[in-house]
């Protein structure tokens, strides 16, 4: 029975859902048990299934990501929370030489079925730290598989299959989100976790996003449609790895091709879209990729964030220059 | 040079080869420091073990090693200790007000933990240096950091707002533990420069779980760096009790590196002077690290995004109120006839002048410039940056055009 409910309890249901399923899922983090993390997203789970499957950690996410793997390598399969995206760098060295190495080192004889949940990106105006998109820095790492949900059904249904995943997930919840309701159906059958989608059909012009900025990118379309302009808009939903072939198929059929994200643009995963679209797309392509996101500068105050972040305005624009060329 | 100035701090390696590396062997520095340790070891791990000067009704009570450290205190140092924490407590309070008013974003309440904080800071010197968390709005103030100052990043104008170097206390850090690693470095670099100062590391109780609060520990031992890691436990690290992060009591932890670990009440602000000076002092003749365990309890929600209803009730903070450090001092300094009604008075006026300044610096902060996102990016400049602010300055210019965004 589809149901609306806000991200943040999409998820919730979703993993309740999979410590019902399986008695080797657990969850782990800060705060996650009594509290229910700082965003409730664990609400409840610590009292219906006690604190060995939903547990309350130190405060140490090295610590956290550390034994997560260890549990892996005994057969469970740990989703651990990290409080905030900026919080994540304790752990980033367990993550990135262990936690992605593993199964390549083992030769495959070792999985590794952890979910790193982040909730991350801006625009909910909090202090340092709160606020940032390290995306790229885990796409970058082979090994690892980085994705992004921009809805409550998506949320649902990528948690199911990260969890299921034998390969550590990178599961980036954009917490501006987090309230936003969609229906979600336990039912349905879901997308593979990382195929690209189309959430609004276009012919002038390709905007690519997912997490935070694909609702962004929704009222950017809606905005442009009523001067005349015809965007297609793509949830990416996965990262690592990208769907480029539905970003070509896009491309192919409207020839411009606009990519937004929250994170830095500078080395960031719209210059790896740029990139390879560029090969892929040469002779299709009427104007160069254009990227939309954050500045090289160090994630701002609260009271700057509204100029930091991608907004109608300056996707717009950036839909005006192509369509100028 | 490096090798030349450490020498040069003759009297602090003298004692370090005696009391630091000795020490460092049993964590021990003597049979003192033994004494305490096999005493509190033998208890349940909850049960507190405390250094106490003035018990929670007001009374001065002895104790053979500390009163040497606040022996000569005067009625009016003991006066400026509860004008520090009473002036602190208006400022923390008028600072949740003002976030729930909407003029600030977040604010992290000190109530409750104002004896830590002014009896600490009030031990420094002012060449000493403090690496604060972001609670550490009584330290600041006995820093000398205008209170107002620590409020534009709670606001949202900025990520820090002071110079560390004009008070020498750092910024605020977020990411738990980190600092303790930049304390211990710094204490590393004036050991090296031969100064006598000494540096100050505050962290609460879920830190000492980090691995940055470990590795702290381990070099500042191993170099036997002249910095004192003040914890306070206040019982929560959010939600999760300090059970949680610890199975020893959190000053037992010293030992295991090499030196000592002494719980205080941190509701006590005489113990926590003299338990802070007598920490610094060893820093400062060269005996090495210490880890101070401030035994305390905060009184609010542990931000003002926190909910304590879901995880706490309210007997233990009852418990704790009987305890409260201003009320303490207040009964020992009528008690003694330190203070009169006219200091009181005065204090309170002082207060309410206190709170509308701060109200008033507030409500007129100036929201940043726009472009202060492109400022100090980098020292030496960089071409990108460049770059990309000329294009911001051509968006918004295409608004003006418009006639104004
Ligand atoms: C590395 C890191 N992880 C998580 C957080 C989120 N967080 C902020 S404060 C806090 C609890 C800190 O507790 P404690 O160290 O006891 O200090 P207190 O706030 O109680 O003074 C947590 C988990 C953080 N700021 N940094």
């Amino acid at each position: 029975m589809a149901e609306k409910m806000a991200m943040a309890k999409a998820i919730n249901e979703s993993l309740r859902r999979a410590l019902d399923a399986d008695p080797k899922v657990l969850i782990m983090g800060e705060d996650v048990g009594k509290l229910g993390g700082v965003f409730r997203v664990t609400d409840g789970l610590q009292k219906d299934f006690g604190e060995g499957r939903v547990i309350d950690t130190p405060l140490a996410e090295s610590g956290i990501v550390g034994t997560a793997i260890g549990l892996a390598l005994r057969g469970y399969r740990p989703v651990v929370e990290i409080q905030f995206d900026g919080f994540v760098f304790p752990a980033y060295d367990q993550i990135v030489t262990q936690l992605a190495k593993m199964h390549a080192r083992s030769l495959g004889k070792v999985k590794l079925p952890v979910v790193v949940r982040i909730p991350y990106g801006g625009g909910i105006g909090a202090v340092e730290h709160h606020s940032e998109s390290p995306e790229a820095l885990f796409a970058h790492v082979a090994g690892l598989k980085v994705v992004s949900p921009s809805n409550a059904s998506d949320a649902y249904w990528m948690m199911q299959q990260a969890i299921q995943s034998d390969d550590p997930v990178i599961y980036f919840e954009p917490k501006r989100r987090y309230w936003d309701k969609a229906e979600v159906d336990p039912e349905a059958i879901p997308a593979p976790l990382h195929k690209a989608r189309v959430v609004r059909e276009g012919t002038d012009l390709t905007l690519a996003a997912y997490g935070p900025m694909v609702k962004l990118c929704q009222e950017v379309a809606a905005a442009a449609a009523d001067e005349g302009k015809h965007l297609e808009v793509l949830d990416l939903r996965s990262v690592s790895p990208l769907d480029f072939d539905a970003i070509q198929a896009s491309v192919e059929k409207t020839r411009r091709l606009v990519v937004v994200h929250e994170a830095p643009v500078f080395f960031g995963s719209g210059a790896e879209i740029a990139a390879r679209i560029t090969e892929r797309c040469f002779y299709h392509l009427e104007a160069p990729v254009l990227r939309v996101g954050g500045y090289h500068a160090p994630y701002p105050p609260a009271r700057l964030e509204e100029e930091y972040l991608p907004d109608l305005d300056r996707v717009l624009d950036a839909v005006d220059r192509s369509l100028a060329y | 040079m490096t090798v030349e100035s450490s020498a040069a701090r003759k009297p602090r390696r003298t004692a370090a080869g005696k009391a630091g590396t000795t020490g460092g062997k049993t964590g021990t520095t003597g049979t003192k420091r033994t004494t305490r340790t096999t005493r509190s070891t033998a208890k349940k791990s909850t049960e507190p073990d405390l250094v106490q000067l003035l018990t929670p009704e007001g009374e001065r009570v002895g104790n053979a090693e500390y009163d040497a450290y606040v022996a000569g205190i005067t009625p009016e140092e003991l006066r400026g200790l509860y004008r520090d924490m009473v002036l602190t407590r208006r400022f923390d309070a008028e600072a949740t007000a003002l976030q729930r008013q909407g003029e600030l974003g977040l604010w992290a309440s000190l109530l409750g933990q104002e004896a830590a904080q002014i009896g600490s800071g009030r031990a420094t010197r002012p060449d000493d240096y403090v690496f604060p968390t972001y609670r550490e709005h009584g330290v600041a103030w006995c820093r000398g950091v205008d209170p107002t100052n620590l409020l534009g990043m709670f606001r949202g104008v900025n990520n820090g707002g002071w110079d560390p170097n004009s008070n020498n206390f750092h910024l605020y850090t977020i990411v738990i533990g980190s600092q303790a690693l930049h304390a211990t470095g710094y204490a590393m670099g004036v050991a090296k420069d031969g100064a006598d100062s000494a540096v100050i590391a505050y962290f609460g109780d879920g830190a000492s779980s980090q691995g940055d609060v470990a590795e702290s520990f381990t070099f500042s031992a191993v170099y036997n760096a002249p910095v004192v890691f003040f914890c306070q436990n206040n019982q929560w690290a959010i939600s999760e009790p300090t059970e949680k992060q610890t199975r020893v009591p959190l000053y037992q932890r010293a030992q295991g590196y090499g030196f000592p670990g002494v719980r205080v009440d941190g509701n006590d602000v005489l113990a926590c002077l003299a338990v802070t000076k007598w920490a610094l002092e060893r820093a400062r003749n060269g005996e090495g690290p210490t880890l101070v365990e401030a035994y305390t309890y905060r009184m609010g929600a542990h931000t003002t995004s926190d909910d304590p209803t879901r995880y706490r009730g309210d007997e233990e903070r009852l418990a704790w109120e009987a305890k409260d450090p201003i009320l303490r001092l207040h009964r020992y300094l009528e008690a003694s006839n330190h203070a009169d009604e006219g200091f009181f008075a005065e204090l309170e006026a002082e207060s309410e002048a206190l709170g509308k300044r701060v109200r008033e610096a507030v409500r007129t902060m100036p929201d940043p410039d726009r472009f202060a996102l492109f400022e100090n990016v980098y020292a030496d400049g960089h071409a990108l940056v460049d770059e990309e602010r000329a294009q911001f300055a051509a968006y918004q210019a295409s608004f003006a055009d418009e006639g104004g965004h």
